[in-house]
């Protein structure tokens, strides 16, 4: 896959006939056993396996769940209760489910946040951070019709808020929005195609991953230095090194997933969806799953009229901006320089990103009124900064610290400063 | 003369092209049902109108009422509430249209366009969905005492007509008539 020449060698008979009629077996050796991976990855290169085992987590636990699952408004809400009373298991299957989304999005935030540090999406890593964006943006819309199924108070209006998010475009919208719902409000053919689209997207998402991990072997993996692999002695096999610390990780990873599924199942989830939908009663607070918060915060930050677009337009072109803008990052970014442990102003600015992140799901928990909204207007303002001005300006103007020749340099370097015995460290691939 | 060299387009050509269209139009027509099944069905289009009995409905009372899936206010509104709606100058809206759909639609938003009729304006009747993003307003709240939306902090005065917040338009005010003094039909 990556370019190179197979080292896969056949052994017994059966091996060497499959091997000439349809070489999968070669595929994955070549793909997961000997492929080279940098030898200085850290655990932050751990969260695209996770995500991996998360994907066929939920649709392993989401496939069992439509066993037991009525899409119809008269039936949904009791048919969940069901699952959680009645059905055998049915009760960890839905809290599987659930808190994976949310575990999922948590792992997908720092698989992001790990490429935006290590400059993973610069040359020649462009398209396989673009199919990345894609993957993120399914994942939304997924989550977004997942989160309607068990029709309660949160899902009736989350959908009523995001599908009206469409209204505000001039003339095309409320077509737009008719076609969506299937009516002209949100009713029994809105839950009936969520349903149907929410099996549906998961196996797209699939499809892209296979993409996106082809885009990754066809350029190789970054590492924490950003330097490309230059020799041999840069790299160690993905089996059994990379397979093992991706193991490792995913235990760590699994064991926070599991405390949330079984001490505090609710903890990210609202009360208000134990109520069942009314459509003649807005819940006195409406507020999405944590993982949309920033968003949302950014969507409610716009309160005013910016020339002919009106604070509704406005705030829905910033919400899905916030989006569109991480397609063209790799354009952004003028650095030549991939690694932000080499570009001090770069990282200062990357870690005020990740605070102002976590500031703008603070606020897009709270009501928007008075001080919340002004604050995240300074958010919504620092987020685009961070792309449009910050990435193309630091690249033009930073100083970067002096890079090391190689990879295998940098990890020597590291060595000699720190206590380890050189010789685990520097040869790892000869270890027995 | 062979058919090979000539640049006159050949019979070989006119099929390829032929071939090509036919597939383009008929890939069109067969995606099209695929998009159109999504849009609302006979049974959502099939609009009736309602009759609601507003008899029981005193000054400073308001009622909720479902048309075409969305709530519908239907207030009495207090002598006050009427004279703080006509108080307010057509500068001071956001949204200057009336958004009446029984009249004109340049008509300004001036409290005797938003009331239900010339000789009923303590009667307001409107779809209570919130043209933010289609959230149910809360009655009588908010800082000018009409309506409040819990969403995004939407704020609608006496008539309606939006205030403050991310809303852009004034709360629409559906087809109407009287059939009798205490008789609204919506529709």
């Amino acid at each position: 896959m990556s370019g190179g020449h197979s080292s896969y060698t056949p052994s017994t008979g059966i091996e060497k006939w499959i091997d000439a009629r349809l070489p999968l077996p070669r595929l994955i050796y070549d793909s997961f056993v000997a492929y080279p991976v940098p030898r200085n990855l850290n655990y932050a290169y751990a969260f695209g396996g996770i995500l991996a085992i998360m994907l066929v987590s939920q649709i392993l636990t989401g496939v069992v769940l439509a066993m037991h699952y009525a899409a119809d408004t008269g039936l949904a809400f009791n048919s969940v209760e069901k699952i959680m009373r009645d059905v055998n298991s049915g009760w960890l299957l839905r809290y599987l489910h659930s808190n994976g989304a949310s575990m999922f999005f948590l792992a997908v935030y720092v698989h992001i946040f790990r490429g935006l540090y290590y400059g993973s999406y610069k040359a020649p890593r462009e398209l396989l951070w673009i199919l990345g964006v894609i993957i993120l943006l399914l994942m939304m819309a997924t989550a977004f019709m997942g989160y309607v199924l068990p029709w309660g108070q949160m899902s009736f209006w989350g959908a009523t808020v995001i599908t009206g998010f469409f209204t505000a475009f001039p003339i095309i919208g409320d077509p737009i929005q008719q076609l969506l719902l299937g009516g002209f409000a949100v009713d029994n053919p809105t839950l009936n195609r969520f349903f149907s689209l929410h099996y549906l997207l998961p196996f797209m998402i699939a499809g892209v991953v296979v993409l996106h991990v082809w885009a990754l072997h066809v350029a190789g993996q970054t590492n924490p230095t950003g330097i490309e692999v230059k020799s041999k002695t840069d790299t160690v096999a993905f089996t059994p090194y990379a397979t093992v610390k991706d193991a490792f990780g995913l235990v760590l990873f699994l064991i926070l997933f599991a405390y949330f599924v079984f001490y505090l199942p609710n903890f990210m989830g609202h009360p208000d969806n134990y109520i069942q939908a009314d459509s003649l009663k807005t819940p006195a607070h409406i507020v999405p799953e944590w993982y949309f918060l920033p968003f949302y915060a950014m969507l409610r930050a716009i309160t005013f009229n910016i020339g002919p677009i009106n604070s509704k337009l406005g705030g829905v072109l910033t919400m899905f901006g916030s989006i569109a803008i991480l397609f063209i990052v790799p354009w952004l970014d003028t650095s030549k320089v991939r690694s932000a442990v080499y570009r001090p102003w770069y990282k200062l600015f990357f870690w005020l990103f990740i605070a102002n992140a976590i500031m703008l799901g603070w606020l897009g928990s709270r009501p928007a009124e008075g001080l919340y909204t002004l604050f995240s207007q300074f958010g919504t303002a620092y987020y685009f900064g961070f792309f449009i001005i910050l990435m193309p300006l630091l690249g033009l103007i930073e100083t970067p610290r002096r890079l090391p020749n190689s990879i295998t340099e940098a990890v020597l370097a590291k060595t000699k400063s720190g206590g380890q015995p050189a010789g685990v460290a520097a040869a790892p691939e000869t270890k027995g | 003369m062979s058919a090979h060299d000539t640049t006159e387009p050949t019979r070989r050509d006119f099929l390829y092209i032929a071939t090509g269209m036919a597939g383009v139009v008929g890939a069109g027509a067969f995606a099209w049902p695929f998009i159109d099944q999504m849009n609302p069905d006979a049974s959502t289009l099939a609009v009736s109108s309602i009759e609601v009995d507003v008899s029981a409905v005193q000054p400073g009372m308001s009622l909720t009422v479902k048309w075409r899936g969305k709530p519908v206010f239907i207030r009495n509104r207090t002598p006050k509430e009427i004279e703080d709606a006509k108080n307010v100058q057509l500068s001071q809206l956001k949204d200057p249209v009336a958004r009446n759909a029984n009249l004109p639609s340049d008509a300004q938003a001036t409290d005797t366009d938003r009331a239900a009729a010339k000789d009923k304006e303590n009667w307001l009747v409107m779809i209570g969905v919130c043209t933010h993003l289609g959230c149910i307003p809360l009655g009588q709240q908010g800082d000018f005492g009409g309506w409040f939306c819990p969403c995004h902090g939407s704020v609608y005065d006496t008539a309606g007509r939006i205030r403050s917040g991310p809303a852009p338009e004034n709360l629409p005010i559906p087809p109407l008539t009287f059939t009798s003094d205490t008789v609204i039909k919506i529709g």
